[in-house]
């Protein structure tokens, strides 16, 4: 393991080192958005049906921050990312099919 | 390291004293230890099996005649822990966790699964959920049947939350075995093994635990939701709360359904590794066959609710799952036209391994074909709960996994111990399980479509012949398997000692020394060729 | 042979096990690992929030009734308290990376800390709700806290199991974080070697993940 080697050698690993700055900022923007929802409820009867996806697409970008810097997946690779996809792509299977069958349920009255 | 195989060192006698297999990390220690522990489930679940077919000998004309079982409660019981041991203890971790456990690592090439600790966590998780499951055996004795359907799971005995959370933590071994296998065959594969050199059994195991990895934390959830509603009456399954039991079971089956997948995959691994190498013959359509493990593992997740026409589902969800489920025909049609194509021309050898794998084709193709029978939706609204339901997936479940199960077991045993089996007594046990079974469940097809329910403890004098038929057949399969045992024990003893590579093949587990090394190899294996290269 | 290599006050050198070919490979796998089982996680507590949007769907005025019921800043001092803690986790790696082990310790002690707050109010939420007679399911007396469905239990049902299961996760990632503390007050983290950081680290943020859409899912939309 010669010290002027180290880039090819398998057996020196290259963390990847985010700057703190980014830890930083990305906290502040999830506190911010946490700020922003409790905002938007405050006007939720406003909203009304607009409520709920907003919370949502809100929780969704929080989501997505945690998920590319929090969690490296932005620097990770594309196994690892279509790993995690599964997941969600499974529970959307399960939500689908299950919705299929109470939606099309026929409440069936005995006519005698 | 060096050449210590030739110093008669192996994995069995690298450490010895029974704490050093309890804390072993090595993946061969661990298969054994697998395969020890759900030998003796199978012995436990065979036997209620056993019991079950004796009561049903003749109906219970007069109470207290042709009674075995002193009640229908008792019948229930037996009928529950039977279905639930051979289940969750016995078929889904047997051939992943025994064969697999030992072979994975050793047919890419690597010196042991990513995670030899989690691997050992496993067996742990697998005993331990066991145990909560027989615990409550001592406790309050379940009768739900394997599948813990509510609202009656909800109001019957007290210990089903034990149960239940047993199941749970032997799906958390099962999880971690997936893992580990994933894991295993993305990152470990020895220099050259690419992904289209990995025997078929790997690809199979492969398939197996990406289904382990995306169905059981669904199983996981719904068992602690069934044990909150038993607890706290949560009302998410109980129509009194306005919850709906149906969803139970669409959250039950959509890990049950492809964990049959989970216990059948490994299987048709096992098969297309004994066809190959008693044909001596490069298997026919390995991409085929390699690319069907992973469609079934596909359309295995879109499939569950053919197991719910009758249960209140809508019918229109009923036709769409109906047309959905016909499509696994396809890739396991895929397989069995490869399997065939092989045997084609092939120099046949119809040693013990390759009679059990040849029978697995046979009663395979009638369990695949009876289960596109069930999944055309009019018939099945006629068959369903009828003992043509039970036959079927006895047809996949036993003649399709336990056949590989033991075709597997004879094909490595020389591997696994470095000693031989006799063939001859192996090829007496094939006969005796393969005429045993289908007198056992042939009549039940025919049972089944005279209209038998299943789950009864009694019937009515017009089934007597038939039942009495299935009964003795079922005495055939228990001395198929006592001479099975027999056999392994006896080869175990005092068998001969088995060459490196007795059956002539060609994948990466024969290239090593038996029984093999601590770590697998003595030197890593630089794979050139694809793994059946016979010609 | 599978025991860290590391000498105290020397270049730290990377933790090779003896099935592994470089310290590459080991710790690629480890990462796949960690993500694989992250699946589960998100497909356990994502078949409860399937249950919960069916009966959601099914039940909205109920559910709305169930959501008043809740303090919503509870649960959103909750979740302030939590992506705090995701941040001191996610900076704790990197300075384990830098080999600060010191401010890495702290980070992980702050982490724990949250998990802490975030239990202590969880507990006091509970009691309160315990107090007003808010039980799950058969327990809860629709006629006794004067509820407007009768089967405003199902909610509570739905509210103690998800809290409850994801209550249980902070308690195991608090215990896990706790054991990382140890090893890396002990020294055994570095440039070199940081993976189980890395794994605890990626389940807390799952832990933080799922609040983050439990908190609106239960508290904010009715």
């Amino acid at each position: 393991m010669a010290g002027n080697n180290h880039k090819n050698d398998p057996n020196v690993l290259h963390p990847h080192i985010a700057p703190m700055s980014t830890y930083f900022k990305v906290a502040g923007v999830l506190f911010a958005l946490t700020f922003l929802t409790v905002i938007a409820h405050q006007f939720h009867t406003q909203l009304g049906a607009f409520a709920a996806p907003i919370a949502f697409i809100i929780a969704a970008v929080k989501a997505t921050f945690v998920l590319l810097y929090f969690m490296h997946l932005k620097d990770d690779n594309n196994m690892n990312r279509i790993i995690f996809s599964t997941g969600f792509i499974m529970l959307a299977v399960l939500l689908i099919f299950c919705v299929i069958d109470i939606v099309t349920r026929v409440v069936e009255v005995s006519p005698l | 390291m060096g050449h210590s195989s030739a110093h008669g060192e192996n994995y069995l006698n690298h450490e010895k004293g029974l704490w050093s297999w309890l804390t072993t990390v090595d993946h061969k220690r661990i298969g054994l230890m697998y395969m020890i522990t759900v030998l003796f489930f199978f012995f436990v679940g065979g036997v209620m099996a056993l019991l079950l077919r004796a009561e049903l000998f003749a109906p219970n004309a007069v109470a207290g005649v042709g009674q075995v079982l002193k009640s229908g409660d008792i019948y229930n019981q037996v009928l529950t822990y039977h279905g639930a041991i051979m289940v969750f203890m016995v078929i889904i971790p047997g051939i992943p966790a025994i064969l697999g456990n030992f072979f994975l690592p050793i047919h890419i090439g690597a010196k042991d699964v990513a995670f030899p600790k989690v691997n050992l966590a496993s067996w742990y998780c697998f005993m331990f959920g066991a145990s909560l499951a027989i615990g409550t055996f001592f406790a309050s004795k379940i009768d739900t049947g394997w599948t813990f359907y509510t609202p009656y799971s909800i109001r019957t005995g007290t210990s089903t939350v034990m149960m239940v959370l047993g199941a749970f933590v032997m799906g958390m071994s099962s999880v971690l075995t997936g893992l580990n296998f994933i894991v295993t065959v993305h990152k470990l594969r020895a220099p050259g093994m690419t992904m289209h050199r990995m025997p078929l059994f790997v690809w199979a195991l492969y398939s197996t635990a990406i289904l382990q990895m995306l169905a059981t934390p669904v199983l996981a959830i719904t068992l602690l939701l069934l044990a909150a509603e038993k607890i706290f009456g949560v009302g998410i399954f109980d129509p009194k709360l306005g919850g709906d039991p149906v969803l139970f079971q669409h959250f039950f089956w959509f890990y049950s359904h492809p964990a049959v997948y989970i216990m059948i995959l490994p299987a048709m691994g096992v098969v297309s590794e004994l066809i190959t190498t008693f044909s001596r013959k490069v298997i026919f359509g390995y991409t085929a066959i390699a690319y069907s493990s992973l469609g079934i593992a596909a359309v295995s997740f879109f499939v569950w609710g053919h197991h719910m026409f009758v249960s209140g589902q809508s019918s229109f969800a009923g036709i769409l799952f109906s047309f959905i489920t016909m499509l696994v025909g396809v890739p396991t049609a895929i397989k069995m036209f490869n399997w065939v194509a092989t045997l084609y021309k092939g120099s046949i050898r119809f040693d013990a391994p390759m009679l059990y794998a040849l029978g697995f084709m046979f009663l395979f193709a009638i369990g695949g074909v009876t289960g596109i029978m069930l999944a055309v939706l009019p018939i099945d609204v006629h068959f369903h709960d009828t003992y043509f339901v039970v036959a079927h997936f006895h047809y996949v479940m036993v003649g399709g996994t336990l056949m590989a199960l033991m075709g597997g077991l004879y094909y490595w045993f020389p591997k696994m111990f470095g000693r031989m089996c006799s063939d001859a007594w192996a090829r007496m046990s094939f006969v005796f399980i393969f005429i045993g079974f289908n007198v056992t469940f042939f009549p039940q097809f025919i049972l089944g479509a005279m209209g038998m329910p299943r789950r009864y403890f009694d019937y009515i004098p017009a089934y007597e012949t038939l039942n009495k038929v299935s009964t003795v057949g079922s005495w055939l399969i228990m001395a198929g398997f006592l001479i099975s045992l027999y056999t392994l024990v006896r080869g175990l003893r005092s068998g001969e000692k088995a060459p490196m590579n007795p059956w002539g093949s060609k994948t990466l587990e024969w290239q090593t020394s038996s029984p093999p090394p601590h770590f697998n190899f003595d030197v890593e294996p630089i794979v050139t060729a694809g793994p059946y290269e016979y010609r | 042979m599978s025991t860290d290599s590391t000498a105290h006050g020397k270049t730290p050198t990377a933790h090779v096990s003896h099935h592994f070919r470089d310290a590459n490979q080991e710790y690629e796998s480890g990462k796949q690992g960690i993500w694989l089982f992250m699946v589960t996680e998100i497909l356990m507590f994502g078949a409860i929030l399937v249950g919960y949007s069916i009966f959601h769907a099914i039940y909205p005025e109920m559910f709305a009734e169930g959501a008043k019921s809740l303090d919503w800043k509870m649960g959103f001092i909750n979740t302030l308290v939590l992506i705090f803690s995701s941040f001191t986790m996610a900076i704790s790696i990197s300075f384990v990376q830098k080999n600060q082990t010191k401010k890495a310790a702290i980070a992980m002690g702050t982490t724990i800390l949250c998990g802490a707050i975030f239990m202590c109010i969880k507990y006091f939420e509970y009691t309160h709700k315990f107090h007003l007679g808010l039980y799950p399911g058969r327990y809860l007396d629709a006629a006794k806290v004067g509820a407007e469905h009768a089967n405003l239990g199902m909610y509570f049902g739905f509210y103690y199991c998800m809290t409850g299961l994801h209550g249980l996760h902070v308690l195991i990632g608090m215990g896990l974080i706790t054991w990382l503390l140890i090893r890396t007050i002990r020294g055994d983290f570095h440039s070199q070697y940081w993976i189980p950081v890395e794994g605890v680290g990626i389940f807390w943020h799952i832990v933080d993940l799922i609040w983050i859409f439990l908190f609106p899912l239960l508290y904010l939309v009715g």
